[in-house]
């Protein structure tokens, strides 16, 4: 058991298999996500990283394998069952995934008013509330498609936690933004984290920021954990995997190369036929 | 074999898409309406129904024209042109109305309604309603059939009295038929039951399939820009043909041994 295995984790993926036709994606993968902590699934692009997000919202099913959420199987859980438990669920898409036919103001009122019956004075007040956690509450009249793509990303997360979850999954919240941002995503996925005590999920690959504030990492591969530990153990990891990942080499146990027929071959054109 | 082989794929991928899309009809269907929901009601009563108001009229209004023209060539010949009022009431009610209107609904609001869930399926932001705990079927969905659902059959209503008045000025203003002739001959030859409400009964029917078929190929469509295209194409040409086809069916229950 990794972590402290007193306290029981607040997610828990146990031989997950999961294919997308013949493609196998997992092969019998071990997550466990403890509370209050930031668990953060790494690896390179292509490896299910965000498929495994999706399988613990229930927005895929596995093939086979069980996922416990707050200690309950949500494998049988019906739609309306699934739609309960994510209410308590924040998850931030990597293309911020705002609804583009409302305003700043009324993408994060939108749970509220679906599922309270607040007093939209009090929803005002909480919408603010939420905005000014990540420094927008000024843009809170602009419509998605004016605000820039770290914005953007700001307001999906004021969304997310509007309805106070206790966790909150990130899809890759660094990608493609640049540093002034990543450095204030860094500082509100921490600053989040730790003022509501919530259990945070980051899936990425920007190694630094990640590690920088990530408790305890699992590096996915080959539809498996090869590695996990604190990021500390991770550049001290003597695994092959981590230590290809971790620093960045472009050949290792992943190939810089995609399958391909020997190359002397190939250009002689010898097995044309 | 190999053609037997593919023919038996094709119709059980078509059975097994028939029975998905069924149970995504109902479970958008039966769902309990709710008085805060009504206003994105309202807004796609707008977006499918009013907005399509201006090709409806413009439509209806030339296709009552050519009507006029055509049927007045054909009945002058015969000494019948007081009947002109009659012919373009009851070949609208009957078929053009719902067909001709059926398909420019489909042309011009479903393709737009299958773009549009096929982008926010897209975006992810189908996913993100369900991440907040809003099923998409009642958010989205479900609002969007109702509207298909109530705009075209009255959609074809506004196509008919449009394209009649069309008929009309042709006839009356223009060829110098009787005014009062081309109506009287309308009202006695047009009965209500057979035919205004048989042809609202097949405007319904083809509103209830192309709306459904619309949102459905939305909800399903592969999340890529080529899958949008893909998708909306397939919304026009399958509805497109679907009203033909049904129209064909209906045209065979309702009016076969009519006088």
């Amino acid at each position: 058991m990794p972590q402290n295995s007193i306290t029981e984790p607040k997610v828990s993926m146990r031989d997950i298999h999961f294919s997308r036709g013949n493609r196998v994606i997992f092969d019998g993968v071990n997550v466990d996500i403890y509370p209050g902590k930031i668990t953060a699934i790494m690896g390179p692009s292509g490896t299910g990283k965000t498929t495994l997000l999706r399988l613990m919202t229930g927005l895929l099913k596995p093939d086979s394998g069980d996922i416990f959420v707050n200690g309950e199987n949500i494998k049988d859980y019906s739609e309306a069952q699934l739609n309960h438990m994510r209410r308590g669920m924040g998850m931030l898409f990597q293309s911020g995934a705002l609804f583009t036919d409302m305003s700043v103001f009324d993408n994060v009122a939108f749970a509220l008013r679906e599922h309270t019956d607040l007093p939209e004075s009090m929803i005002h007040d909480v919408v603010l509330m939420k905005l000014e956690a990540v420094g927008l509450r000024g843009a809170r009249d602009l419509m998605p498609r004016e605000l820039s793509g770290g914005m953007n990303r700001r307001v999906a997360l004021a969304r997310s936690i509007a309805l106070d979850p206790d966790i909150i999954l990130y899809d890759e919240p660094f990608a493609g933004q640049d540093p002034i941002t990543m450095g204030m995503l860094v500082k509100l996925i921490r600053l989040l984290n730790d003022t509501l005590g919530l259990t945070s999920v980051i899936v990425s690959h920007d190694i630094s920021e990640t590690s920088e504030i990530a408790d305890y990492i699992y590096l996915l591969s080959d539809g498996k954990v090869v590695a996990q530990g604190t990021s500390e153990e991770m550049r001290a990891s003597t695994s092959a995997h981590a230590d290809q990942f971790m620093h960045g080499k472009a050949d290792g146990p992943v190939p810089f190369h995609y399958a391909a027929p020997d190359y002397y071959q190939d250009l002689m054109r010898i097995n044309e036929e | 074999m190999g053609f037997l082989g593919s023919l038996g794929r094709h119709i059980l991928k078509f059975i097994q898409a028939l029975g998905f899309s069924s149970v995504f009809l109902f479970q958008a269907l039966l769902t309990k309406p709710r008085l805060k929901s009504f206003h994105l009601l309202l807004k796609q009563f707008y977006v499918v129904g009013v907005l399509s108001l201006p090709i409806i009229i413009f439509a209806g209004f030339f296709v009552g024209m050519v009507l006029g023209l055509q049927g007045y060539t054909v009945l002058v010949k015969y000494g019948a042109e007081s009947a002109l009022g009659q012919m373009i009431a009851l070949t609208l009610v009957r078929e053009l109305g719902p067909v001709l209107g059926g398909l420019l609904f489909a042309g011009r609001a479903c393709s737009a309604l299958t773009a549009e869930i096929a982008l926010l399926k897209t975006t992810e932001q189908l996913d993100s309603l369900r991440l907040l705990g809003v099923d998409p079927l009642h958010r989205v969905i479900a609002p969007r059939l109702w509207a298909g659902f109530f705009c075209l059959p009255m959609l074809v209503l506004i196509f008919n009295a449009v394209a009649i008045y069309g008929g009309y000025w042709i006839s009356v203003d223009w060829l110098g038929i009787d005014g009062g002739s081309f109506w009287s001959s309308m009202q006695s030859s047009v009965d209500f039951r057979q035919d205004i409400i048989n042809g609202v009964i097949k405007s319904i029917v083809f509103a209830i399939a192309v709306t459904w078929i619309a949102v459905y190929q939305g909800y399903v469509a592969s999340p890529t820009s080529e899958g949008i295209g893909y998708a909306t194409t397939r919304t026009v040409v399958y509805s497109s043909l679907v009203i033909l086809a049904l129209d064909f069916i209906l045209t065979a229950v309702m009016f076969t041994g009519l006088k």
